[in-house]
Formats: structure tokens, sequence, C-alpha cells
């Protein structure tokens, strides 16, 4: 039974990035940049303002800038952890021997992305701390804090199988995280940009268009401000028409891209086989 | 047990791997020989389960490589010819690893591994990291990686490539030993004399295609027909051409470049016919210091055999 929950390659995934130093620095410049931000906003609302104390109302506008570098940064680093993880293994010559072991190609996928997610994952419940400086200021719920960790969970889990599959699928990994980077990128500014393009274009013309609920639902930040201020989403639905729920769209968008993403990763693996004889002499 | 059947691979329009066709018993070494890009690397690929061969089929054991690769992975041992390690790990955790891949649990591994050292001669380097060793200890590691589930067909493209001549030596003894235990061995190389002690059988491959195949004295045989002989004498050089010239069977007469005294010809006649013309030429007065065959190494059965393949 142990051994079904301690996968061999996902042992080994973690043991060699906790092993390497790089792996303790990634946590600390991760803490560091947080707590830069935490404490400089605390700074710059107390010392260089007039008034002398940090109220709620500011706590929360810090736990609303902490949530979205947090989300930048998980952004940021999960297309770099997990585009490298199968062409990684190929360009260090060490894939061939994996795929000869009788692993199957499902666990192999599962592995390389929940070890990276784990390690996100790490970084994660180690902020937490600096979170603590704004239940000590008060302004923010515990559900909004939830909400806003589900978020982020949802957004790595599917980044990072973007990432596994493009790095299964293209050979070297400098061209799969520059693709990771890139779909990454549209799917933040890229729609961003976007929704407020369009949204503004159909709103001058006052005729109603799907196309900037469409672009908002797979937007992690315009996702993130919905749960913080709601009526940013309400403008959106209004504007569209659509009614149903633009987070729980995005719930549902992220993980059809997730299952998606892991089966073709996990078809594209391993050469295919054929099953038919038929197909032999048809060459 | 390995067997192909007009196994071919092909990138596009060009064809790795011609209507290979194999057969290896039980207990047999093989030696598959060819020049780089003969289609080795491409037959074991697709021998170990990692490449889709365009048409044809393999079985290793019984299984197909096509349509079961998953019991195919638990019979065969596999080295590539290029492989990498992870660097961060002890010698005794790479095994592990793979042990555990393997699905060997843990107390049996633990007994297993130090016994790999063993064999491989690395029982010293059992806790240093693996981008320590040396070339050669990485490729006995990595024969003992491919030991690890104890399968009964070993794979190993150039096991010995880019290894000084003592690594070679100690590979050999290792293959030797493998040898002994009874498994089934397909092992490549493009330097055949290194094949040709451990081997029961060698095949050549050319340009995707199997050329010969067959035991190394046989393929040797196979090509002495046409053998080259050397004679010295101490009498007159030019009546001995003169004498020989006269003779059946002879052909390319000519005096040896570098040594004085000495004729070569090539003779296509049988043994008793070679004891014959010995015969005749000492009565004819030849003063006869040597009479010997050329010595064909594998080499030049290679070469021979090769003769004429456009590698380009």
């Amino acid at each position: 039974m142990k051994t079904r929950f301690i996968n061999p390659v996902l042992n080994k995934e973690i043991k060699l990035r906790f092993r390497s130093f790089k792996g303790f620095l990634g946590v600390f410049f991760y803490l560091f940049a947080l707590g830069l931000i935490a404490i400089g906003f605390i700074v710059v609302n107390t010392i260089f303002s007039s008034s002398a104390i940090f109220s709620p109302e500011q706590s929360r506008a810090m736990f609303m800038v902490l949530s979205f570098v947090q989300m930048a940064l998980i952004l940021f680093m999960t297309p770099g952890l997990t585009s490298g993880v199968i062409s990684g293994e190929r360009e260090r010559q060490t894939l061939n021997i994996l795929l000869t072991t009788p692993q199957s190609s499902t666990s192999i996928i599962f592995s390389k992305l929940i070890s990276s997610i784990s390690y996100l994952l790490l970084m994660m419940v180690s902020s937490m701390p600096l979170y603590s400086i704004v239940f000590l200021f008060g302004g923010v719920s515990p559900s909004l804090i939830v909400s806003t960790f589900s978020l982020y969970f949802v957004t790595m889990i599917t980044i990072g199988s973007l990432g596994v599959l493009f790095s299964t699928l293209i050979r070297k990994t400098i061209v799969s995280s520059i693709v990771t980077y890139g779909i990454t990128l549209f799917l933040t500014a890229g729609t961003a940009f976007l929704t407020i393009m369009i949204g503004e274009m159909f709103f001058y013309q006052n005729t109603q268009t799907v196309f900037p609920y469409l672009t908002a639902m797979v937007n992690p930040f315009i996702i993130l401000l919905s749960t913080f201020e709601p009526y940013m989403t309400d403008e959106i639905q209004r504007q569209t028409g659509i009614d149903f729920s633009l987070v729980t769209s995005f719930i549902i968008t992220y993980v059809v891209i997730t299952i998606l993403s892991l089966w073709v990763s996990i078809l594209k693996l391993r050469p295919k086989m054929k099953a038919k004889k038929g197909t032999i002499n048809s060459e | 047990m390995i067997e192909t059947i007009n196994l071919t691979k092909k990138y596009g329009s060009f064809t790795a791997l011609d209507s290979l066709n194999l057969k290896i018993k039980k207990g047999t070494v093989f030696g598959f020989v060819g020049h780089n890009g003969a289609g080795k690397s491409t037959t074991f690929s697709i021998l170990a389960t990692l490449l889709s061969p365009t048409s044809g089929t393999a079985f290793i054991n019984g299984f197909d490589v096509t349509k079961d690769p998953k019991q195919v992975r638990k019979h065969i041992g596999y080295m590539p010819d290029f492989f990498g390690v992870y660097d961060q790990f002890k010698t005794v955790e790479y095994l592990d690893f793979y042990g555990a891949s393997y699905g060997i649990p843990k107390p049996e591994r633990e007994i297993l591994i130090p016994q790999l050292l063993e064999l491989v001669n690395l029982s010293n380097k059992k806790d240093a990291y693996v981008d320590v060793l040396s070339r050669g200890m990485k490729q006995r590691l990595c024969l003992a990686r491919s030991l690890i589930h104890d399968p009964e067909v070993l794979i190993l493209d150039e096991p010995a490539s880019g290894l000084d001549p003592r690594a070679r030596i100690e590979m050999r003894e290792i293959l030797k030993e493998l040898k002994n235990m009874g498994k089934t061995i397909i092992i490549s190389s493009h330097i055949l004399p290194e094949l040709a002690e451990m081997c029961d059988e060698i095949g050549v491959i050319t340009n995707g295609k199997l050329v010969a195949s067959g035991s190394v004295a046989s393929i040797q045989k196979q090509l002495q027909a046409n053998k080259v002989i050397h004679v010295r004498v101490t009498s007159d050089i030019e009546l001995a051409m003169l004498f020989f010239e006269d003779e059946p069977k002879i052909s390319g007469l000519s005096k040896h470049e570098r040594h004085d005294q000495t004729l070569l010809f090539s003779y296509t006649g049988s043994d008793d016919e070679q004891v014959e013309l010995l015969k005749k030429a000492i009565l004819a007065g030849l003063q006869i210091t040597s009479f010997n065959e050329e010595e064909t190494d594998l080499e030049d059965v290679f070469l021979e055999i090769t003769k004429g393949v456009d590698f380009s």
C-alpha cells in the first residue's frame, strides 16, 4: 500500500530537488520578494503617510497586493519548474532509461507534475507567516484567504500541466519554456488586454458580446480581483449578458485544460505502438 | 530469445533499417557490428520499446515489442549508447531508484544492490556521488542498473565505447561473467575485434541491411576462400616469380613492397593443393624460408564485407 503513494519517480524528484542548493535558494528568494513587498507596503503606509496607524482597510489592501504578487510569482515560477521535466530528462539522456522501466506513462507524468507542484506548495505554505501580518491588523475574512489559496492551487496545476505537456511534446527545454511562458503571458496580460479593449469597444457601440466574458474567464488575475471586488465580475456579466458565475467558468476551463494536457502528455510520452497487424504491410 | 521479422524503420524517405531478420537463441551472445549509422541503435531502440518500427515486428521471449511493450520491458535490460545519470544521486541511491521503478521491494533491493555493485566492481564507490565517477565506472554502473530486475535478455548498445583499454578489459570481463550466467545478450560495436572473442555469433549490418551473420569462425571462413600467401626466398626472387606465374589458381602475383625477397599472391586452391604447390616449388629448386597465409583478422573481414558499400 505504501508503495502506491511513494512512487519512485516522485520520490526521486523530491529528493533531488531538495538535495541541490537551488531548491533552498528558490524558497529564500520567493520569501524575500514577498517579505520585501509586505514590509515595503507597511513602511509606505505608515512612515510616508499623514496617519501613523495601519488600519484594517490598509491591511486589506496589503492582502490584495500580496495576493497579486503571489499570483504573479506563481505564474512566473510554474512554467520554469514544469517546462523542463520531460525534455530535461531527454536532454540529460536519462529519459530513455526511465522509459524502459515498467513504470506507466501515467505515473511518470503525474509524479513529475506533483513534484513540481509540491515545491510550489512548499513556497506557498512558507509564505503563510507573512499573511499573519494581515491577520494582526484585520480586514480580511478567513474564507477570502481560503478562496485565494484555492485559486493559486488551480492555477499552478493548470499552468504546470501545460508546462509538462510542452515539455513532453517539444524536444528542447528552452523552446518548451518559451512556449509555456508565452501561453502564460497570453492567459494573463493578453486576455486582460483583450477584455479591456473589446469591452470598451462594445461599450461605446452599446451592443452585447460574449467575448469579454471568454477572455476574462481564463485570466487568473481577473478572477482573483473578482474574489476581492465582486462588482468587477458583475460588470462583465452585465455587459456580456451571461449570468453564469465567472469563477465557476474559470475553474471548469482550467480543469478541462489540465485534463487535456495531462492526457496528451501521457499518450505522447512513449512512441505509439501499432495495435493492429493489418497496417504492417500497407507501407 | 530475440527474434525480428522483416523489421523496418523509415524516417521519411530514409530507410534506417531494411527488413532485418534475426533469430537469437536463449543464452547466445550476439555481436552486432556495423559502422556508425548502420542501424544498430535503431534496432536496439525498437527492441527496447523506445521506437516503433515502420513495419515488421520483433519478439523478446515471445512478447511482441509493438503489442506487449510492458511485458517486454520486464524481460530486458537495456543500456543505450549514450546515457546520462542523475548527478546528485549516490551510486546506491541511483540503483535503488531503478530497483524501485521495477517494483522490487525495499528489503530485496538492500540485498541486491551490494551484489550488483560487487559484480561490476564498484563496491568501493557505493557512497560516491554519481557525477564524480569516471566514464568507465558510469558505464559499469549503467550495466548494473540494467541488471537490477534480473532480465533474461540484455540489450547493450556500445557498452565499451569511449573507454580506455583497461576499462574495456574490465567491461569485457563483466560481460563474460554475464554470459556464464546464461543471459541472452545482444551487444553492438563498430569495432569488430572487440566483440569477436566473447560472441557466439555475429551479424554485420550496413545501411540498415544485415549483410552477414553466423558464428565468428564461419564468417571468417566465408571470406577466406580467397587467401593471400606470402613467400620468402633466399634464392633469386625473379626465378621464383617466373615459377609461380605459371601455376594455376594464382592471381595478383607481385613483390612485397616493404620486405625484400618476398612475393605475394592470391590463391584460390584448397589446402591440399596448397601443400602440393609448396612441394613443387621446393622441388623446382626454390629456396623457401617462409610460405604463409596472411592473417586475416576480423577488421579485414569487416572491411571486406562492407566493401563497395557507400557509407556517405
